[in-house]
């Protein structure tokens, strides 16, 4: 447990960051010339970071897995930005802000951190604006706020239907400015391959040209993991298809500890899933449960008609529908956090009270906010998404309620950082989804684009500088190096590998069923029975899928079937680090839903005098089972308590 | 449902290309048409082909990725919508469907379907941007501005860079998307002040890499899949005529 | 260099050249319209004579051959350049709902452009050049004008040229259907309010153009 050493610096939790910042190393500006940044990813984190970086002076390298650093997946993100600005003038605060964080992670993520995350979030607002992002505004002229799950008061700022979008093509916008200016090197359609450990220190990374199959070597005097996170591994989420974990997963096994794998978030409002060729699903902004009223039947016989399609939903009386999250969660009603309406959800269909012809889908219903407040304005609020899921669905939401079900969303885990976003190996630092991040066991809606900027804007660029300090003297790296040569082999060895299986099954057929198995067992409900079938079906599938494989195709040029393979063999080895680590935690805390710990009203029971740790795994080779480390939690500013969204 | 596939198949940027005709069986009507696609591939790895490359990504209609060019539409014959939310209900069982790589002198082919937009980043990165760096801005709430202003910025800022204009445009111009951006910023007085550098920068970015000349056919307003209006481009014309008479 | 001669600095020119060539249009129908209103031809021959004599006329004379110089040769650049754009074109051709007379302006413009030589060979060069047209001779008196309203009669009492001048006024009119609000977009007055009706006033200009000039042939064929 050496090295797990979070850094947070002394002093009070208000002042911890302007304390860093005040004594932190810098780089003098000509010096910083000298110096090669590697970016891989350009999301918000990585876009935002790399162009920062590059402002400051500082040579940054930027791969990206799309044709352009437009494309990253933070684009798809809907609803909104949390900031603390108070502009509604509603009571909200940093505090408040970071106590809503907190508890909103079921009081698993670290203190220091998520403070600074709520004290830069204005910062961020301010920053966008000024870049030309057009967030929605009053007729006076100022940002327009609406209110978000977990949260009492409105605090997120929004660009329609489309604010990742608009906060990616700012940081897009920066990067491009940077690239012009010449001092961004900007490489598309490359994926990472591995990391290069130099004297112990990260110095450089193995790329595939995506166009070519060339591998490609670069060097570096610190790299940058922005490279989102592994929801994939479900096979089924929201995730973009490219989205994967290999990035943090290579990082994972040249020595960085894997911080919490088992959180993931489930997100309640997505289209239900409709066929086995369905390749992902898609979301439905969490805003639209500000005026939506989620139900399903009361009688189950209900139910079954409308799962047989005899019944229409609009027939059912409103006596005879459940409005369960109204009726559990009197406080908090329809906004509750992602988890516990996911599970709620789950909850119904389980009992049989789920829609759909699956029986796996809820109803969100406009029906009331249409008569309230009029076609027009819902029209205006949530045009859009009305609109993509007619085309999506066939069905038109003004007249029959639309169907959700939960989905693999986000994954709270990732590399395990440390105050200054850096890993356990010196010089990788680690940004935005990727790292296990400040959402602790669950994340709040309009966190994620928070933490993605905050990460690249306002943290990175002096975290980083403060290591690169004492960097000035070392050269620009020759990536003919015996560790470059090293990795350069492990990586064109496991190409040669997975050619040589010449089996007879596709990749998406092992990924589908390792989905599956994740789903099943390491989804929205674990117990312990399951996950260590998991575990042990996950080693069965792995097995076989080194039998049986097929990858068609050459080794060089482009070969899209080899990519999904390479990124499936990391797969098939997360998930089960997954289980183990959903395994080791005997309480249910956020995301992670134990069935054995639960309230007798099937509330999630957390086991704060055990498990108030972030779990930290160390790779022991491919033999080895992974050691646990633990880093613990202490909380001295707040209060830590049950999560109670019945009662405000 | 069964399909008639026709695809341009072509192995590399400067390999001859031709159509190949792949039968599909058994399609729902509820998949989306890269689904389809997925189902295709799907068969021709099992068979030892070559799986049909073709961009996608985030398969929402947002990251701008996936293109196709579907029986002589950009995004296949719905409106407002990006390849991968077209959906199959839209063909009739038994159709022959044919698919096509954007063409566009600027956008050159890689492989069978997927073409190289890279176009597109050089023109936003000669002056798609306010040139402000990280911190030291004012409160975001010390530019206020007019909704209306704000709105019509969010409309242009909509574009997803997908280049189905410069595919749908008989002259392959890439007027909609510059204007796009060239108006988020005119509208807005974050962007106002290098207005004139920057719509002279684009255009001649523009230009320089080959796209063609808009001759008000409307085609890219018809394609857009994010409905962004030809008035973004009479007002890049405004921008760059004061810009040139200033 | 690029910037002088970018693609937006061509389309405004172009614009401006169609709104300059427009205008000539009306022009030059008022003084064709006068042939049906006077039957002695005196009107529309003395307004031909003013034309062909006036001193500023003639100055303005050179600034409309340089107007139609810019829009043809710009016209046929832009159009190559966009071939240029798209060296291979698609199997099945894009049929996306777009203003229709507008896929085909250089198909058009190059019928119009036809027209125009034929139109200069008929009466231009004759007058200019040729000094081939009879004197025109007003109640026994020689003028010493030159009698154009009679070349003008002669020549729509000719079955095959009144079919091919209707044919090439109609290809005018589509020309300028689509010209119309288009050089409106690119000089950039595109307005929400505005616009419609400005495209109807273009669908209005067209059609009262193409007929106004198709008019004359068919009262001359028909009546004298």
């Amino acid at each position: 447990m050496t090295k797990l050493d979070s850094k947070i610096p002394a002093g009070p939790l208000a002042e911890k960051w302007t304390n860093y910042k005040a004594h932190q190393n810098l780089v003098n500006p000509a010096n910083k010339r000298k110096i090669d940044v590697i970016v891989v990813g350009t999301g918000l984190a990585g876009g935002s970071a790399a162009a920062s970086l590059s402002e400051l002076g500082f040579n940054v390298k930027v791969f990206c897995i799309q044709d352009s650093p437009r494309r990253a997946h933070s684009i798809a993100a809907q609803g909104g930005i949390n900031a603390a600005k108070n502009y509604p003038n509603d009571g909200d605060s940093v505090y408040r802000l970071f106590y809503d964080t907190v508890k909103g992670g079921d009081y698993r993520a670290r203190e220091a951190n998520v403070y600074r995350l709520a004290e830069v979030s204005n910062n961020i607002i301010d920053q966008c604006v000024a870049q030309g992002v057009p967030f929605a505004r009053e007729y006076g002229g100022l940002l327009d706020n609406r209110s978000f799950g977990g949260a009492l008061v409105s605090r997120t700022f929004y660009a329609r239907g489309q604010t990742g979008q608009q906060l990616l093509l700012g940081a897009y916008s920066a990067l491009s400015k940077e690239i012009n200016k010449g001092s961004v090197e900007m490489f598309t359609r490359r994926e990472m391959m591995d990391i290069v450990i130099m004297d112990g220190k990260a110095r450089g990374i193995i790329v595939r040209n995506l166009v070519t199959g060339e591998l490609e070597r670069h060097g570096a005097h610190a790299v940058l993991l922005a490279t989102g996170g592994y929801g994939n591994v479900f096979f089924l989420s929201t995730n973009a298809m490219t989205s994967n974990g290999s990035a943090a997963w290579k990082a994972y096994k040249r020595g960085a500890y894997f911080g919490d794998p088992s959180f993931v978030q489930i997100h309640p409002t997505c289209i239900p899933v409709h066929g086995d060729y369905q390749s992902k699903l898609t979301l439905m902004s969490e805003s639209l449960r500000n005026d939506g009223r989620i139900w399903v039947p009361k009688k189950k016989e209900d139910a079954e008609l409308i799962q047989q399609g005899k019944l229409s939903p609009v027939k059912i009386p409103e006596e005879d529908r459940d409005y369960y999250l109204e009726r559990r969660y009197p406080a908090f009603g329809n906004l509750v956090p992602r988890d516990v309406a996911s599970r709620a959800a789950k909850e119904r269909c389980d009992a049989g009270h789920g829609v759909g012809n699956t029986g796996l889908a809820v109803y969100l219903d406009f029906k009331d906010a249409i008569n309230r407040l009029g076609k027009n304005v819902i029209e205006a609020r949530y045009g859009n998404l009305f609109q993509m899921y007619e085309k999506i669905v066939d069905e038109n939401p003004y007249e029959t309620p639309m169907m959700i079900y939960p989905a693999i969303h986000y994954t709270m885990g990732g590399i395990w950082v440390d105050y200054e976003l850096q890993s356990t190996i010196p010089g990788l630092f680690v940004g935005g989804e990727a790292n296990f991040s400040d959402h602790g066991a669950n994340r709040l809606g309009a966190s994620a684009l928070m933490q993605g900027l905050s990460d690249g804007y306002f943290v990175l660029p002096y975290t980083m500088q403060n290591y690169l300090a004492d960097q000035i003297n070392i050269p620009h790296f020759d990536t003919n190096t015996p560790e470059f040569n090293q990795t350069a082999n492990d990586v064109q060895g496991t190409i040669d590998k997975l050619f040589a299986v010449n089996g007879s099954k596709t990749v998406d057929s092992f990924h589908k069923r390792l989905g599956l198995i994740m789903w099943d067992h390491v989804g929205m409900a674990r117990n312990k029975e399951g996950l260590e079938k998991a575990i042990s079906e996950i080693k069965e599938l792995r097995k076989e899928f080194w039998e049986n494989v097929s990858v068609p195709g050459e080794k060089t040029g482009m070969n899209v079937e080899l990519e999904k393979a390479l990124r499936v063999v990391d797969f098939l080895e997360l998930g089960e680090l997954m289980a183990r680590d959903a395994l080791d935690r005997n309480e249910s805390c956020g995301g992670h839903f134990r069935e054995e710990y639960k309230t007798p009203e099937g509330e999630a029971m957390r086991d704060d005098s055990k498990y108030m740790y972030v779990s930290a795994w160390e790779y022991k080779g491919a033999d080895n089972e992974p050691q646990l480390h633990k880093e613990p939690l202490i909380y001295e500013n707040i209060e830590v308590k049950q999560r109670n969204y019945k009662t405000a | 449902m069964d399909l008639k596939l026709k695809i341009w198949r072509q192995a590399g940027p400067d390999a001859e290309g031709k159509f190949v005709h792949y039968p599909v069986h058994n399609i729902s009507q509820d998949a989306s048409f890269l689904e389809m696609m997925d189902i295709l591939n799907e068969e021709l790895v099992a068979n030892g082909e070559e799986p049909v490359a073709f961009d996608h990504d985030c398969r929402e209609g947002i990251c701008g990725m996936c293109s196709l060019f579907i029986n002589g539409y950009p995004h296949g014959p719905d409106d407002s919508i990006t390849t991968c939310q077209l959906h199959m209900r839209k063909f009739k069982d038994g159709e022959t469907i044919v698919i096509e790589p954007w063409r566009a002198k600027p956008f050159p082919i890689i492989k069978d379907l997927m073409v190289d937009r890279s176009a597109f980043d050089e023109i936003i990165q000669a002056g798609g941007y306010v040139s402000i760096n990280t911190g030291g801005v004012p409160d975001a709430n010390a530019i206020p501005i007019k909704k209306e202003h704000a709105d019509l910025a969010m409309d242009a800022a909509a574009c997803i860079g997908c280049g189905a204009c410069v595919a749908a445009c008989k002259n392959a111009s890439a007027m909609l998307f510059v204007s796009a951006k060239v108006s988020q910023f005119a509208l807005l007085p974050q962007g106002k002040i290098e207005a004139k550098l920057r719509v002279e920068n684009m255009v001649a970015k523009m230009d320089d890499l080959g796209f063609g000349n808009c001759t008000n056919t409307y085609a890219c307003e018809a394609e857009c899949p994010k409905d962004i209006s030809i008035a973004n481009i009479a007002r890049m014309n405004r921008e760059f005529l004061v810009a040139k008479l200033s | 260099m690029s910037v002088m001669y970018s693609s937006i600095t061509k389309k405004i020119w172009m614009s401006l050249m169609g709104l300059f060539l427009m205008i000539f249009l009306v022009v030059h129908l008022g003084i064709n319209l006068l042939l049906l209103f006077d039957s002695t031809r005196e009107l529309y021959n003395v307004v031909a004579h003013f034309m062909g004599t006036n001193p500023v006329i003639q100055i303005f004379q050179w600034v409309l051959f340089l107007g139609f110089a810019i829009h043809i040769v710009l016209g046929v650049l832009l159009q190559i350049q966009n071939w240029i754009a798209r060296p291979k074109g698609y199997k099945v051709k894009a049929t996306s709902e777009d203003s229709f007379f507008s896929k085909y302006m250089i198909h058009t413009g190059i019928i119009i452009f036809v027209f125009l030589g034929i139109h200069f060979l008929n009466f231009f060069f004759r007058v200019k050049i040729f000094h081939d047209i009879p004197d025109f001779i007003l109640d026994g008196v020689n003028t010493g004008m030159e009698d154009m309203g009679i070349v003008v009669i002669e020549l729509f009492k000719i079955p095959g040229y009144v079919v091919g001048y209707i044919i090439a006024l109609l290809i005018l009119g589509f020309h300028l259907d689509h010209a119309f609000q288009s050089a409106f977009q690119s000089l950039g007055l595109n307005h929400e309010k505005y616009t419609p009706f400005i495209k109807g006033l273009g669908h209005i200009y067209s059609i009262v153009i193409s007929l106004g000039y198709i008019v004359i042939p068919l009262v001359i064929y028909f009546t004298k």
